[in-house]
């Protein structure tokens, strides 16, 4: 068995959270330079401010502004930072009690070195220039010297409206493996080639593979070579457009189920009008010039009609 | 309540599964070991329940493409839960008590080396305040580690210790992916990695999977010898905010623990501590004595699936009572950041 085919492969997208009256409070604070935080049923200050009191369970309701100079509680070293972190420079995090505040808070102290930390160091919040109601609105901690200029970090006013919402960009990076079967499927389309694999048990053909068979489950080995020519068993005409879309609207999405296969891939229909496209139409495969295959599907451009008669509804029925 | 044991129990642990993330290849060896271990076909399962997480996959329902591995047609009784399996068979376990169903199979995959796993479990923090800072799971042990250090709780030797007996225990064995006799004092001389952490004090990033097969009664007694009898099981949930609770101490397991009743006379704990200094942490939450013996499988320290590894602490220790080496085990699992979560399972011969 060769290795299977990998790719790195991204996932992007953005958390959109609304934020309710607690955290709005004290998200609205950081950006007005303010730190907030909550009384808790047992009179300490939390910050942050939780939605509700871990003993009573009671929602929050007073809130108190607190130091923006505090003392480090504990701290670990982040030799090697990872996207998306305050810094990008190897830096600590650490847990921070502000001055007036009875629970520690998490952010990143910017420092030189390890060295350059300990427990019970005073650090002070450095602010973000620019800040929308986000814990990032605090760019990270810095070391409070002794002589710092306390009027310098004085609160702006805050009389904007209050922040209801919060959006967390997401951005993680995969090395993407596809099974060995999988594998096989993929390396067989850069040859021009359809290959599925036949259950052991109960000898259905599957394209593409899937490692194991979903009705009996277990591992399906026997390579099956299929024709480039299907029937389509049934199809959707898409009208909307949306994100990422790579062809014009309308156009047909169809299963088409390749002749000797028991299970349809999913793939477009050509050279035909979208009203026209009907169950049991006879279609073929219309593959890109060779120089353009890769181990990818796309080699692939879509199906189109043989001419030959429909085939007959009892000769797929089972396939829907 | 009903007798409910562990009959069957399966597992595979590797730096890099070369397969795809849904990782149906390597759950269907795992349940065909199963099935010969209990002389059961899927047939003979009447529940199912998986732990996995799509970050960790990459891609979204990878838990429903897993399901290819059971052979679902004609449908099946499938759950499945976002956290360590250990959950799945807490769920397994319940609805076994319901009367509903008389058998269980569990199971726990996830191919952590698919992404950086420090930072993806990054996700699994309070979404407003911690998500967006992106803290990784190592900084945050080490947060943890430094305050137990610092308050004169545990010191760089404990917690070296802990990882020289479990790289000595590992040794020989079929599933860790680290191992090898050492001492303390070897271990001391590598490097800080995240000052006060050292690699070693943190699990390797893992990947695997793993099944237990769950039975009541005279299921249970028709195909094993000797059951694990579940004769306790709890679960309990510590505060998301890091700043809300006491890190040095895990409250969450000290109440999960007396859920189960007393400990006395548990001769081995298989505990699921992905940090040395968990471990440390762990002992004295349970308030386990110097006579228990610790994690004899290597524990996670020389091998952490995610999402499997918790399970795995209950299969190994359903495992020494099935051999006939104990006559009373404990199987601890953790999940979400700094022994959050934690759910401890008593068995007995």
């Amino acid at each position: 068995m060769t290795s299977p085919l990998t790719a790195p492969m991204r996932v992007s997208f953005d958390y959109t959270r609304s934020v309710g009256p607690v955290l709005s409070k004290f998200l609205t604070g950081l950006r007005d330079q303010r730190l907030i935080g909550g009384r808790l049923a047992d009179g300490r200050v939390a910050v942050p401010p939780p939605e509700y009191d871990p003993q009573t369970h009671l929602a929050l309701t007073e809130f108190v502004e607190v130091g923006q100079t505090g003392t480090v509680v504990t701290w670990s070293w982040v030799s090697e930072p990872v996207p998306g972190q305050p810094l990008d420079r190897p830096f600590a995090y650490a847990l921070v009690l502000f001055d007036g505040s009875d629970t520690p808070m998490l952010h990143a102290l910017d420092v030189p070195s390890a060295d350059a930390v300990r427990t019970g160091m005073r650090v002070r919040v450095r602010w973000a220039e620019e800040r929308s109601g986000v814990i990032t609105d605090i760019a990270c901690l810095e070391p409070a010297d002794a002589d710092a200029d306390v009027a310098a970090q004085a609160p702006a006013t805050g009389d904007g409206e209050a922040v209801t919402g919060i959006i967390t960009p997401v951005d993680l990076h995969y090395t993407y493996a596809a099974s060995s079967e999988e594998s096989t499927f993929f390396r067989g389309l850069a040859e021009g080639r359809l290959i599925g694999q036949r259950c052991p048990t109960c000898h259905k053909v599957y394209v593409p593979p899937r490692g194991a068979c979903p009705v009996d489950g277990v591992a399906t080995i026997e390579d099956v070579e299929l024709p480039h020519t299907g029937t389509v068993t049934t199809f959707c005409i898409v009208n909307v457009p949306f994100l990422g879309q790579r062809i014009d609207p309308p156009y047909v999405s169809a299963y088409v189920l390749l002749d000797g296969a028991d299970i349809a891939i999913q793939h477009l229909i050509l050279d035909i009008p979208a009203d026209e496209v009907r169950m049991g139409m006879r279609v073929e495969a219309v593959w890109r010039p060779r120089e353009e295959w890769g181990t990818t599907i796309e080699n692939i451009n879509g199906f189109r009609p043989t001419g030959e008669p429909d085939a007959d509804f009892a000769s797929f029925a089972q396939h829907l | 309540m009903r007798d409910v044991a562990v009959v069957g129990f399966a597992q595979r642990q590797m730096d890099v599964f070369p397969g795809s993330p849904t990782m149906v290849e390597l759950l269907v060896p795992l349940f065909a070991e199963c099935y010969e271990q209990t002389g059961w076909t899927r047939s003979d399962i009447d529940f199912w329940c998986s732990g996995s997480s799509d970050y960790l996959a990459g891609r979204s329902f990878s838990f429903v493409q897993a399901v290819d591995a059971i052979g679902a047609l004609p449908p099946v009784n499938e759950s499945h839960v976002e956290m360590d399996a250990a959950w799945a068979l807490y769920e397994a376990w319940v609805k076994i008590q319901t009367g509903e169903v008389d058998t269980a199979l569990v199971y726990g995959f996830g191919k952590s080396s698919a992404g950086l796993l420090r930072r993806v479990l990054a996700l699994q923090l309070d979404p407003y305040t911690l998500t967006p800072l992106w803290p990784d799971t190592v900084s945050l042990a080490g947060l943890q580690a430094r305050l137990g250090i610092e308050a004169g709780l545990w010191d760089e030797k404990a917690m070296a210790e802990v990882v020289a007996r479990s790289l000595t225990d590992a040794e020989g064995r079929e599933y860790p992916i680290r191992s090898g006799a050492t001492t303390a004092a070897e271990l001391l001389a590598a490097p800080l990695y995240a000052d006060p952490l050292r690699k070693h004090d943190c699990a390797p990033v893992t990947d695997g999977a793993a099944a237990i097969v769950l039975a009541a009664g005279d299921k249970a007694r028709d195909v094993c010898e000797r059951p694990a009898w579940i004769t306790g099981i709890a679960h309990n949930v510590d505060s998301l905010h890091l700043g809300g609770r006491e890190l040095t101490t895990s409250a969450s397991a000290t109440r999960a623990a007396a859920a189960v009743g007393s400990l006395d006379g548990v001769e081995i704990a298989e505990l699921h501590a992905p940090f040395s200094h968990q471990e440390l942490i762990l002992r004295e939450a349970l308030g386990l004595g110097a006579d228990v013996r610790i994690s004899p499988s290597g524990g996670a320290l020389t091998g952490n699936p995610m999402f499997s590894a918790g399970l795995i602490r209950i299969g190994e220790a359903a495992s020494s009572i099935i051999r006939g080496e104990a006559g009373r085990t404990l199987g601890h699992a953790t999940s979400g950041p700094l022994l959050q979560q934690n759910l401890v399972t008593v068995m007995e011969a």
